[in-house]
């Protein structure tokens, strides 16, 4: 770096958020995904009128989901720092951002996901049932594909989303580039550490709607 | 696919009721029918009159709240679970809007109730393409449904429904998406299924053209009842309900327009129906020179009816009193029905 210290950032700092950022934004993501489609599939499932039509299971889970949601992400973080020590066994780090972040986002894309099941047109189910599809199949088989483009734009929302939240991530000491924006771009007045990590950001969000958007135009088709 | 004798449908008394608020909708009101193995059966009605809660019951997609229905002496309704999955596989659906999956080629869709049993890809692919033929679709297995105009969906899913070889087949609408053209290759597809495979159909349609041109008996239904039932060939030349001739109204003119009514009403003018040989007889000439009258032709058409010529007349007959009277018992000796056009 610069002898007269003309920024506090050096390309350690940065690569080391940036790898912290995307490694809770991956491992988030993909769990939440799982976890989400699962979520989803019980609600489009248990919903009234639905295959698996279950009132219990659909008001609980539903409102699980609804009172995650409800819970602005700092919030989650620390109301469930019990939850996440239990599961990680750590209350700080990397690892103590993800489980909140899983669990927010899994939430937000079980939402979405509902959504997108309701949306496949009730003809597609009717003629899965009349061919005398078991629940799972009418799943896997005729509503997940089916409805796979408008999946992957749920996804990706969430993605965005994701990155959002990853910048309270330093709460509980994870890092990652929103929390290098906040401790040297905000609190030590280093203009080129800010200027460099919205950059960052900008790229990261443009980058992941383009994957995405593109991915789910393939996709709706074919 | 063999001809056995599997293939019979039966509703037993079958009421449906929709709960809707505190109070409810009443779907069917006790219906009793039965459809004969091999047999391509009609329900037509108006909207709302039932028609797609009664199909919808023979797979077991909705059930009776009392009565039964017993496809092959088993009762449907009393079905869950996998042994309902089962009865289901037994038999195929077809429906207004095809209902295809859009994300998997055509090949993959009529592949899709097999692969469903567990089939392996390549033997339900193949199985897919044997059927694609069959419909005329050879050459679209690669295709997407978005790329099929509606004729071609339709068989698309006419071909899906036949990948496991039902026994019964049931079309809901199955034409009602269609041009006329397109329709009368949909029906001619339809038949053909039944002449070779001896598929019992049942069908459901707001058209009495595709009743006439596909089914061999037709139930009529109003307001969740079954109010009239025949052959094909009975209910057109004699519609015992209102509904019904309205129905055969939309094929066969019935009446004359009130205008012309006005001025040869009265005594004299009949509708005379005539079925197949009777169609031939010079019967007008007879009329004028063998009994005496004067006959005013009004109307005459002629359609093809389950392989029956029916043809119509409505002629006005002027004369003496006596002759007029001799000329009604000619012609009730000699066709198949004959009545007053009244208005
Ligand atoms: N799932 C349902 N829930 C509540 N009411 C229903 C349901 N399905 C049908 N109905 C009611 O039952 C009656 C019969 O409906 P059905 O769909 O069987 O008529 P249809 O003869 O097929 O009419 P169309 O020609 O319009 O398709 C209607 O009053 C309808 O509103
Ligand atoms: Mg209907």
């Amino acid at each position: 770096m610069s002898e007269d210290r003309w920024t506090l950032l050096t390309p350690d700092l940065f690569f080391s958020a940036l790898g912290e950022t995307l490694q809770m934004l991956g491992v988030a993501l993909v769990l939440g995904s799982v976890l989400g489609v699962g979520i989803g599939a019980v609600l489009a499932l248990t919903r009234q009128g639905g295959v698996l039509e279950n009132r219990a299971a659909s008001v609980l889970l539903g409102g699980l989901v609804n009172l995650i949601r409800s819970l602005p992400f700092i919030i989650l973080l620390v109301a469930i720092l019990p939850f996440t020590r239990l599961l990680v066994g750590t209350s700080i780090g990397v690892w103590a951002a993800i489980v909140p972040l899983t669990v927010m986002i899994a939430a937000y894309i079980g939402r979405l996901v509902e959504n997108s099941l309701l949306e496949v047109p009730g003809g597609v189910v009717e003629a899965a049932r009349s061919m005398g599809a078991s629940p799972g199949q009418i799943l896997w088989r005729f509503l997940l594909p089916e409805a796979r483009g408008s999946l992957i734009l749920a996804v990706t929302i969430a993605a965005v989303g994701l990155i959002d939240a990853t910048a309270m991530a330093g709460t509980v000491g994870a890092g990652g580039i929103g929390d290098l924006a906040l401790s040297y771009g905000y609190q030590r007045y280093d203009g080129f550490a800010m200027a460099a990590t919205v950059v960052t950001l900008i790229v990261l969000v443009q980058g992941i709607q383009w994957v995405g958007t593109s991915a789910a135009r393939r996709f709706r088709r074919r | 696919m063999s001809a056995d004798s599997a293939g019979l449908i039966e509703f037993d008394d079958v009421a449906k009721t929709y709960p809707r608020g505190a109070a409810e909708t009443v779907a069917l009101r006790g219906v009793r029918l039965r459809v004969e193995p091999g047999r391509v059966f009609g329900v037509i009605g108006y909207s709302g009159a039932g028609k797609s809660t009664l199909i919808r019951m023979v797979n077991g997609i909705e059930r009776p709240t009392s009565g039964r229905v017993l496809v092959d002496g088993i009762d449907i309704g009393g079905l869950r679970g996998r042994p309902l999955r089962d009865a289901q596989k037994r038999t195929g659906m077809i429906f207004q809007q095809f209902n295809l999956l859009e994300t998997v080629s055509v090949r993959d869709n009529v592949a899709m109730p097999l692969r469903l049993d567990g089939v392996s890809r390549a033997a339900a692919r193949a199985r897919a393409d044997e059927v694609l033929e069959f419909v005329g679709l050879s050459d679209k297995g690669d295709r997407h449904a978005a790329e099929l105009s509606g004729g071609q969906k339709q068989r698309v899913g006419i071909a899906r429904s036949l990948a496991r070889n039902p026994r019964v087949l049931l079309a809901d609408e199955a034409t009602s998406a269609l041009d006329p053209t397109t329709t009368a290759q949909i029906i001619e597809l339809l038949r053909s299924i039944n002449r070779e495979y001896g598929t019992t159909i049942l069908v459901v349609t707001h058209e009495m053209d595709v009743i006439k041109d596909l089914a061999d008996e037709v139930a009529v239904m109003a307001d969740g009842r079954v109010v009239e039932q025949g052959t094909v060939l009975d209910t057109f030349v004699r519609p015992r309900t209102a509904i019904a001739r309205d129905f055969v109204t939309t094929v066969v003119p019935q009446g004359l327009p009130d205008r012309v009514l006005a001025h040869v009403g009265g005594e004299g003018l009949w509708r005379l129906l005539l079925v197949d040989d009777e169609v031939t007889q010079p019967l007008v000439s007879d009329l004028i020179t063998g009994i005496g009258v004067s006959v005013n032709m009004l109307h005459a058409d002629m359609t093809e009816i389950q392989e029956h010529t029916v043809g119509q007349m409505i002629i006005k007959v002027t004369g003496e009193a006596d002759r007029v009277a001799a000329a009604r018992a000619f012609l009730a000796e000699r066709v198949e029905h004959l009545e007053d056009v009244v208005r």
